[in-house]
């Protein structure tokens, strides 16, 4: 079947393995981190291909997801079958297979190894981690193996580089290598009734680990695609045949484990020492403690809260950065170009768009740090242990925990985040509700308002205020939502899948430095090169929104002014009183301008947007402007300060500190006199806002997670809907309530 | 017959049997839960579940719903 084909083109090589054996470590030492990064098309599976040139020979090196096993009950599973058997089209036939297995941990390892010798192609075994073998005193007689499974054997410590040039001369030659010998682990009755299904799917006829695979997995995603193609026949023919196979006292499906574990057993027996009680070393004691009932949780707490002081306080200077260097280039824009629409899109189009990414960058790098330490050593799994009890309870595991805390700092690294958990429908449950937690640039939305419409009353002789109760219950609503959330969506949009929570538990051990960085290093670069693209983009679209088609050539001819009066004043010859004349007349320009940038986003196509939903925002308690400055918000809920600032004719130079812009919140007035704002329209407001999906960059990270517009369209439009009844639930109770 | 979820911190038992055939316990068996094997229970999650156990070697957690799936000799 697979002999070695000497195709022109690059050497192509798939690497598998278990998770926690360095798969990704391995490939990244294999590759020098040149690696391209996407998406298998219609699935959520990440594809990294690395492009080398060992010894003159070009060889693409495919890194598979991490696995237990090759029996793929999902799409996404299917995704490295159809790789390792050469059917996925976007990466075209493979020349051999690396499987890295955990030398701590061959028994099981193997099972995986015994499934891939039967896809028939040349195969290379590396026994990872071989450092942590000698640690637990397993010996493993290396040859012995390699003459057994008649197949080229490789030690590596990949995290140290250690026998990685090994590796790296075995893929070469694996171009030379014969197709494996295939083991035949199951009974003869089993193979008999694969001969029979071989010839009667005879057109096309189908690779041998297919049919092997549509015996063993009732209701797989195999037997699910031929039955379609072929017809119901077939799932008769299957289940007679599984029948039989039970009669014989061959149960589908144990058969496969007890035949592979079995022949995995007989495969070491002799060659390698396996201590019959595992050895107990410092990491077995450190797990003691760190699981234990009370330890376990204080040390998870710390943690947690290290992390995320991190990603919310940590990472605001290095922002501040990013912001400071946004202002410098504007100013360089200013002096160079002339106020006018070019000038207009470059400052608050191109520049505003590339600080938009590159501001999350922060804490991107530093959650991915975190996680990548706490991986790397073997915590990230027991996290998840401390915590699943209680995410059972919102029909999730306790690996959605970290992405979810670390939503509150950012929605965007915390659904980046969830590449940790497999199991797809707790992944997509966990990326869906993420946005509602409520991220550090719902803040400044809360404190304006709060501290402007909520009286400050005080309970229990001060220590307790009524502002910062308005601010704990606005902060906590995201979360509190997001639970009949994710229950609804694990009842409606995933249901049936299960979601087992049978997850091994890493030994522990020092984080390297080389991996941590890696990490952070690949996950800022996907960002950047995957999401960023769609976030410029976004941002470029509305600065066109509030900028056209208003005629601009007034304001343009004002900024002029003012900067020319700018230059004068600055002369160092100016006599004080001309200096005087010149402030009061630049006082006066910039009163005009600012009046002027007020009507022309009202007339901007995001003005009329404002007009034309009033009707719609009405019984929210809302007004135009209101709507104008959420409109605005949409894609970075941020902005609703500054764009109430233009629109309240403060120019956009406003926070949330500004006396300013609370004063002309205080005074603004509807038509007949009374006041637009009060506390239950503020409580309308900051309600809509921690329902609402107003982050364009959330989207799309969601587009590049999820790999369709599907689920970000769905995000967006559930949490609208959302924010929209809880706004007009809380205002018309609030007037309800205030008479 | 007992099942895996019964047995206490530090406790061996040998497996007899993994119950239905389905995603889960395809799981287990994948993961070398399979009749004759010996599993150590190591220790509860801090809020009661899931359990650590030890088997083939390694640490596996479960859930207490899942290894009640699992038939066990009476632990020794």
């Amino acid at each position: 079947m697979a002999e070695p084909t000497h195709r022109t083109g690059p050497h192509r090589v798939a690497l598998i393995g278990n998770p926690n054996t360095g798969k990704s470590t391995l490939f990244n030492a294999l590759t020098g981190m040149q690696a391209r990064i996407g998406n298998f098309p219609g699935v959520t599976v990440e594809k990294k291909i690395g492009r080398v040139h060992f010894e003159n020979r070009t060889v693409e090196l495919i890194d598979l997801p991490g696995t237990y096993s090759l029996s793929p009950r999902t799409l996404d599973e299917m995704v490295s079958v159809e790789v390792l058997l050469g059917r996925q089209k976007d990466i075209g036939q493979l020349d051999a297979v690396v499987c890295i297995v955990d030398a701590s941990n061959l028994e099981r390892n193997l099972y995986l190894v015994s499934q891939v010798l039967d896809l028939g192609l040349p195969a290379i075994l590396v026994l990872n981690m071989w450092d942590v073998a000698q640690a637990r005193q397993v010996s493993i007689d290396v040859e012995g193996l390699r003459q057994r499974l008649k197949m080229p054997v490789v030690i590596c410590e990949a995290h140290r580089r250690m026998g990685v040039s090994d590796l790296r001369q075995a893929i070469v030659n694996s171009d030379s290598l014969p197709a494996p010998k295939r083991f035949e682990p199951f009974p003869d009755e089993f193979y008999k009734e694969c001969q029979t299904l071989d010839e009667q799917l005879s057109d096309p006829k189908q690779p041998f680990y297919l049919i092997e695979r549509l015996l063993l997995d009732p209701g797989g995603q195999i037997e699910t695609d031929l039955v379609a193609q072929t017809g119901p026949e077939l799932a008769g023919q299957l289940k007679e045949a599984r029948d039989r196979l039970k009669l014989a006292g061959f149960r589908v499906p144990i058969v496969e484990a007890k035949s592979r574990y079995a022949w995995a057993r007989e495969v070491l027996s002799g060659i390698a020492s396996i201590p019959r009680t595992r050895v107990r070393t410092g990491s077995d004691r450190l797990d003691r403690w760190l699981t234990h009932r009370v330890f376990g949780l204080v040390v998870f707490a710390l943690l947690m809260f290290v992390v995320f002081q991190a990603l919310y306080t940590w990472a605001a200077p290095v922002m501040e950065l990013v912001e400071v260097a946004q202002s410098f280039a504007s100013d360089n824009v200013s002096a160079r170009v002339e106020p006018g629409p070019l000038r207009s899109l470059l400052i608050d189009g191109a520049i505003a768009g590339v600080g938009g990414v590159l501001v999350f960058l922060p804490q991107i790098a530093l959650l991915f740090f975190f996680i990548a330490v706490l991986e790397d050593c073997g915590y990230l799994a027991r996290a998840a242990f401390v915590m699943d009890r209680l995410m059972t309870k919102l029909g999730l595991s306790g690996k959605s925990f970290v992405p979810l805390m670390s939503s509150f700092a950012c929605a965007i690294p915390g659904v980046m985040a969830t590449r940790v958990i497999e199991n797809r429908r707790d992944r997509m449950i966990t990326i869906l509700v993420a946005p509602l937690m409520s991220c550090s640039a719902r803040l400044p939305v809360y404190v304006l308002l709060t501290t402007v419409f909520v009286p400050p009353v005080a309970y229990l002789g001060g220590a307790i205020g009524l502002q910062g109760i308005v601010l704990f219950g606005m902060s906590s609503l995201g979360a509190l939502v997001a639970v009949p959330v994710a229950w609804l969506l694990s009842k409606t949009f995933f249901k049936g899948e299960t979601s087992p929570f049978v997850m091994e538990l890493p030994s522990y051990k020092w984080p390297s430095a080389r991996i941590v960085l890696a990490r952070v290093y690949d996950r800022s670069k996907a960002f950047v090169v995957r999401a960023g693209t769609l976030i410029f983009a976004t941002t470029i679209l509305v600065w066109a929104a509030a900028y056209f088609p208003a005629d601009h050539t007034e304001l343009h001819q004002l900024e002029t002014q003012v900067e020319q009066l700018q230059v004068q004043a600055a002369e160092p010859t100016q006599e004080p009183g001309n200096r005087e004349s010149i402030e009061q007349e630049l006082e006066e320009l910039s009163t005009r301008q600012n009046h002027l940038s007020a009507a022309l986003i009202e007339a901007s196509f995001l003005g009329q947007a404002g007009h034309a939903i009033e009707p719609v925002v009405r019984p929210l308690g809302w007004d135009w402007k209101i709507g104008v400055g959420v409109l605005a918000s949409f894609p970075a809920r941020e902005v609703i300060i500054s764009t109430l600032g233009t629109i309240y004719s403060l120019g956009g130079e406003v926070d949330e500190e500004s006396d300013g812009l609370k004063d002309r919140l205080r005074a603004s007035r509807h038509e007949d006199g009374t006041p637009v704002y009060n506390v239950v329209v503020a409580c309308s407001i900051m309600v809509f806002f921690a329902l609402c999906a107003q982050c364009a960059s959330t989207l799309m990270i969601i587009r590049r997670e999820t790999n369709s517009w599907l689920w970000p369209a769905f995000t967006f439009a559930y949490m609208t809907g959302l924010a929209y009844v809880g706004a007009l639930l809380t205002y018309q109770a609030g007037m309800l309530l205030l008479g | 017959m007992p099942t895996l979820d019964t047995l206490h911190d530090g406790q061996v038992a040998r497996i007899r049997d993994v119950v239905g055939d389905d995603a889960i316990a395809v799981r287990l068996m994948e993961m070398g839960l399979t009749d004759g094997e010996f599993i150590e229970f190591v220790g509860r999650a801090p809020l009661g579940d899931p359990i650590e156990f030890q088997i083939r070697g390694y640490r596996l957690s479960l859930r207490s719903e899942e290894a009640r799936r699992v038939l066990i000799d009476s632990a020794d």
